[in-house]
């Protein structure tokens, strides 16, 4: 082999090692050109290759009857019947965004709807996960990013109906910002990625291609320093306008048999574009940078191949139906160029008007990336993390607490965010953001489409196995909770560093946790985002942070639930079983500033058969409302039902199982909960069930009143629990 | 009954409109191209929600320009019904057809949610269905709906009766907790001299079916409905009673 000259410093730039730099010299026969080198270090970049996760991700379920598409491609699609499918995927945009804030999400939400418009589906509702450090110290993270979702979604027209939001001291050097979409496409009308036959058509349609965001999919791939500063020209620049033309735009194509594909420019811009679409068809591609319409004068053909600019679209047309197609962007006002063919011989070559500048295998840059073997080990401290249960003092005043629980940042009223958020727009939001999950009404018929996105980071560091699998559950549950059953997940991984065997081995543990999850729930994994490297200078890595999207129908949108308290003299009920679990509860945190313990025990048949108990008297009409038990344990649930229903309950005292304390029964997450609530004259039938269903039933009290009241317990006024929770993301 | 949506690039809540014409009123539905000025013989003409233009150099400033504009504006002149909602209002304020602006939320932030309005002119061709001072419950989404002009214009305003909308508490006082967006006198509509042009932050067709929360927009939406077979009913002489508003 020949001795190379690449230098080291080149090869940071495009974030390759020297080994993986021999194996393209070794693949190639000779040495890769600066054009080249860019193009496969952006390709074989974590973000896009997958390298050091692709092992791992194979465990999990990609398969169901209802899948139509499963990941590998722009985003999932899943079936949903009445000839609907529904196209989803939940993507990062963590580094970005911890660089600047407002476009860093923005772009995020704009990256993530193309993905579903290359599908061919509308958008039709958004959602967010995102993770700050505490408040105010994170306040700057925290508005920018909440203003960049908004200032993008509003504009583009698509409702922000749901989302998450956790602080935590891991997250102060390293928010994390996830971003997923749902879309609906009629299912002949589903477009993948796709070149067709040799002589189609290249077209680069919406906005010109500019300097902005080269070497963005790398930059996601390294870890956050002092140098990140500099690489602020690696975030880009949304513009929600451009794409809402290009949408619409999208839209008017989707009938043209003329079209083969759309193709989103995401991360690696027209290089991965290209290359996944011919890879799709074992095709090569011919592309002439000199035909790209370009916002910047004396851009190289480097700079060209490897621009994030966004708001782009690639569409492959047959021949002939070009300026057919040209003409609805031109309609619009976009660009729309010719700016290459496909071709038969599985080479990408690029030139620049008459130049060869670059020529290489189209595999080696879609599954060229060598696969790396990591090796995982728990962290020492593990091990260490004992049963913190016994050493905590029950405290005196549980309603203090509760009120305390109230106003914390983890678990105060999300409304200051989701007021910022057209969550309307579409007119299908039938259960708006503040309930368990949003539902959104399917055009033409009663199908109702329940959308979710959660995961809590605390419990896959105490746990990874259990915290994957609680991830999963709880998303279900939120599904559940509105009488929807679960029909597909999306899934984002954030983690730290896999080269440290620590992360690497929490990364193992948490998706064999989703997996078994997945598998327990018969919920295939349709799409998903692994966003590595999240750490920062000083701090670390994040805690383990998946982040489950998850998808579930309604056959009838009139059966739909919500956690209010409907009337008053209902029956307020708690639905499965209580243990001490207050291992990274919020309690514990909270009120006694410890995040430490063993997480929650899940039990995926138990929590299975509480699921369907939901169903089965949801789809019965027996509730009149139904609400997950998750941060803050049965308290905080029963008073959010309460304060979203604008009535008190009444309940009697407490009385927990033999062995249970008092405030793990208030306070305790144990998984696999519900507090719903029914007309008395119904519970004997819904005491039938449970018991068919062998889930434990409690009647807790009587709705009504205004306050919140456990006899001889404690007794909190609502308007002094509406205050503290309304204000808490307000007054930090 | 033949509705016009007007469609400007980053117009949103054409679809909603369009929806609500056809599906819930079973009217008749066209679609205005911005680039047209055809108006094929629509019978009121509607400028939905949206960032028509991105809402680059002020919200409404270059749709105004568009050429639809020239015929929305020769129809409204021969009394034809134009009906902003959100950007379409601002679109409305920008074109002249009503005076006034709408500037950023005094908040400074977008606000989505659902706002009570009191309706204080009833003798419109779009609230002639509700009652004087009659509550109303209608969602909001805007990050520029906080109305002014200057004082005269005000005045004019009031004395004319042609605040057809006010933000309000549910027991219909207009007080400053229950304004969104900060707008002078806590308005949220208002019509020209001859009644004929209703601008309104709120969306009525966001509020025309049970399931999405509420159905305060039909009212409207059909009150519309009858004014097009109907006379029309007065337009807006009398002075408004009781509080003007702040």
């Amino acid at each position: 082999m020949s001795q190379t000259a690449v230098d080291h410093r080149k090869l940071r730039e495009v974030a390759l090692t020297s080994d993986e730099y021999m194996e393209i010299v070794s693949r190639l026969g000779r040495e890769p050109n600066d054009v080249e080198l860019g193009m496969v270090g952006v390709l074989w970049s974590e973000h896009c290759s997958y390298k050091s996760s692709k092992p791992l991700l194979r465990h999990l379920p990609t398969e169901g009857p209802r899948v139509l598409q499963g990941p590998g491609e722009n985003a999932g699609a899943v079936d949903i019947g009445e000839g609907w499918a529904v196209v989803f995927k939940v993507e990062s945009h963590n580094h970005p965004s911890a660089i600047e804030p407002y476009q860093g999400a923005a772009t995020g939400v704009g990256g993530i709807l193309r993905d579903v418009i290359a599908m061919g589906a509308r958008p039709v509702a958004l959602l967010d996960s995102l993770r700050f450090g505490p408040l105010p110290d994170s306040r700057h993270h925290f508005e920018g990013v909440v203003a960049g979702i908004g200032g993008y979604g509003n504009c583009v027209g698509v409702p922000t109906v749901g989302g998450e939001v956790y602080f935590d001291e891991c997250y102060a050097g390293n928010p994390l910002v996830n971003a997923m979409c749902v879309g609906l496409v009629r299912t002949d009308q589903l477009k993948r990625a796709r070149a067709g036959s040799a002589g189609n058509l290249l077209l680069l349609v919406g906005a010109q291609t500019g300097r902005d965001g080269i070497h963005g999919a790398s930059f996601a791939s390294l870890e956050l320093d002092g140098a990140t500063e500099e690489r602020r020209p690696a975030v880009q620049v949304g513009n929600p306008f451009l794409e809402k033309c290009l949408l619409e735009a999208c839209m008017e194509l989707l009938d043209d048999p003329g079209v083969v594909a759309i193709q989103d420019l995401g991360a690696a811009g027209l290089t991965s574009s290209v290359a996944e679409v011919a890879a799709h068809s074992s095709a090569g591609a011919r592309v002439d940078v000199a035909r790209v319409a370009r916002r910047e004068l004396g851009m190289t053909a480097y700079e060209v191949m490897l621009s994030e600019s966004q708001e782009r679209m690639l569409i492959v047309v047959t021949p002939g139906s070009e300026c057919r197609v040209a003409d609805v962007f031109a309609r619009w006002d976009l660009e729309a160029s010719v700016i290459g063919e496909i071709t038969a011989d599985g080479q990408l070559v690029v030139v620049d008007a008459l130049d060869e500048v670059a020529r290489l295998p189209v595999k080696l840059l879609t599954a060229g990336a060598p696969v790396r073997t990591l090796y995982g080990r728990p962290p020492a401290e593990q091990s260490a993390i004992a049963d913190l249960d016994q050493l905590i003092i029950e405290p005196p005043d549980l309603g203090a607490v509760l009120v305390r629980l109230m106003g914390s940042l983890n678990l105060g009223s999300r409304r200051p965010i989701f007021r910022r958020y057209d969550h309307m727009v579409g007119a299908a939001t039938l259960v708006p953001p503040g309930a368990d999950a949003a539902v959104l009404r399917v055009p033409g018929g009663r199908l109702g489409l329940a959308v979710t996105i959660d995961g809590n980071g605390r419990y896959c560091r105490l746990d990874p196995y259990a915290g994957g699998q609680i991830a999963v559950a709880e998303a279900a549950r939120n599904l559940v909770a509105t009488g929807a059953r679960p029909v597909g997940v999306t899934d984002c991984l954030n983690f730290g560093n896999p080269e440290r065997p620590e992360v690497y081995w929490q990364l193992q543990e948490v998706i064999d946790g989703i997996s078994a999850a997945c598998r327990a729930f018969g919920v295939p994994v349709v799409s998903g985002n692994v966003s590595l490297y999240n750490e920062s200078e000083g701090r670390g890595a994040v805690d383990p942070t998946p982040v489950i999207g998850m998808v579930g129908l309604l056959a009838d949108y009139d059966r739909r639930l919500d956690p209010g308290f409907k009337g008053d003299g209902d029956f307020a009920l708690l639905v499965g079983e209580t243990r001490n679990d207050l291992g990274g509860s919020e309690y514990l945190s909270v009120f006694h500033g410890d995040v430490g313990g063993r997480a929650p025990g899940i039990d995926l048949a138990r929590e299975r058969a509480s699921q369907e108990f939901i169903l089965a008297a949801a789809a019965a009409g027996l509730l009149r409302s139904a609400h997950d038990v998750a941060e803050g344990g049965m308290l905080v649930a029963l008073a959010e039902c309460c304060l979203l229903g604008g009535r008190g309950v009444h309940c009697g005292g407490l009385r927990p199982d033999e062995g249970v304390r008092l405030d793990a029964a208030f306070f305790g997450e144990s998984q696999g909960r519900f507090v719903v609530s029914a007309r008395p004259r119904l519970t004997p039938e819904l005491q039938v069930l449970a018991r068919r269903h062998h889930v434990e039933l409690t009647l807790l009290g009587l709705t009504g009143g205004d306050a919140i009241q456990f006899d001889g317990q404690l007794r909190v006024g609502l308007a002094e629990l509406r205050q503290v929770w309304e204000n808490a993301l307000l007054c930090t | 009954m033949k509705f016009g949506v007007v469609v400007f690039p980053g117009t949103w809540s054409d679809r909603d409109w369009g929806h609500v014409v056809k599906d819930v009123l079973g009217a008749e539905l066209v679609y205005l191209w911005h680039k047209d000025r055809e108006l094929y013989g629509v019978d009121c003409v509607v400028l939905p929600g949206g960032f028509s233009y991105g809402d680059y150099l002020r919200t409404g400033a270059i749709a105004r320009f568009s050429p639809v504009m020239d015929s929305v504006a020769s129809f409204a002149a021969q009394g034809g019904l134009v009906w902003g909602s959100c950007n379409g209002f601002q679109i409305l304020c920008e074109a002249g057809l009503l005076p006034g602006a709408l500037i950023r939320n005094q908040c400074l932030e977008f606000r989505c949610e659902w706002a009570h309005v009191r309706c204080d002119q009833p003798r419109t061709p779009y609230t002639w269905r509700l009652e004087r001072e009659q509550v109303v419950r209608l969602p909001i989404a805007h990050g520029e709906g906080n109305y002014v002009a200057d004082p005269e214009t005000l005045q004019e305003l009031e004395r004319n009766g042609q605040v057809v909308f006010r933000y309000c508490d549910r027991h219909g006082r207009p007080t400053p907790e229950a304004n969104p967006n900060g707008s002078m006198n806590n308005i949220a509509g208002i019509v020209n001299r001859r009644g004929n042009v209703l601008g309104m932050m709120p969306h009525p067709e966001r509020c025309a079916e049970a399931e999405l929360g509420g159905t305060d927009g039909l009212p409207l939406l059909r009150s519309v409905l009858g004014a097009a077979t109907a006379t029309l009913p007065p337009t807006p002489r009398s002075r408004l009673r009781g509080d003007p508003g702040r």
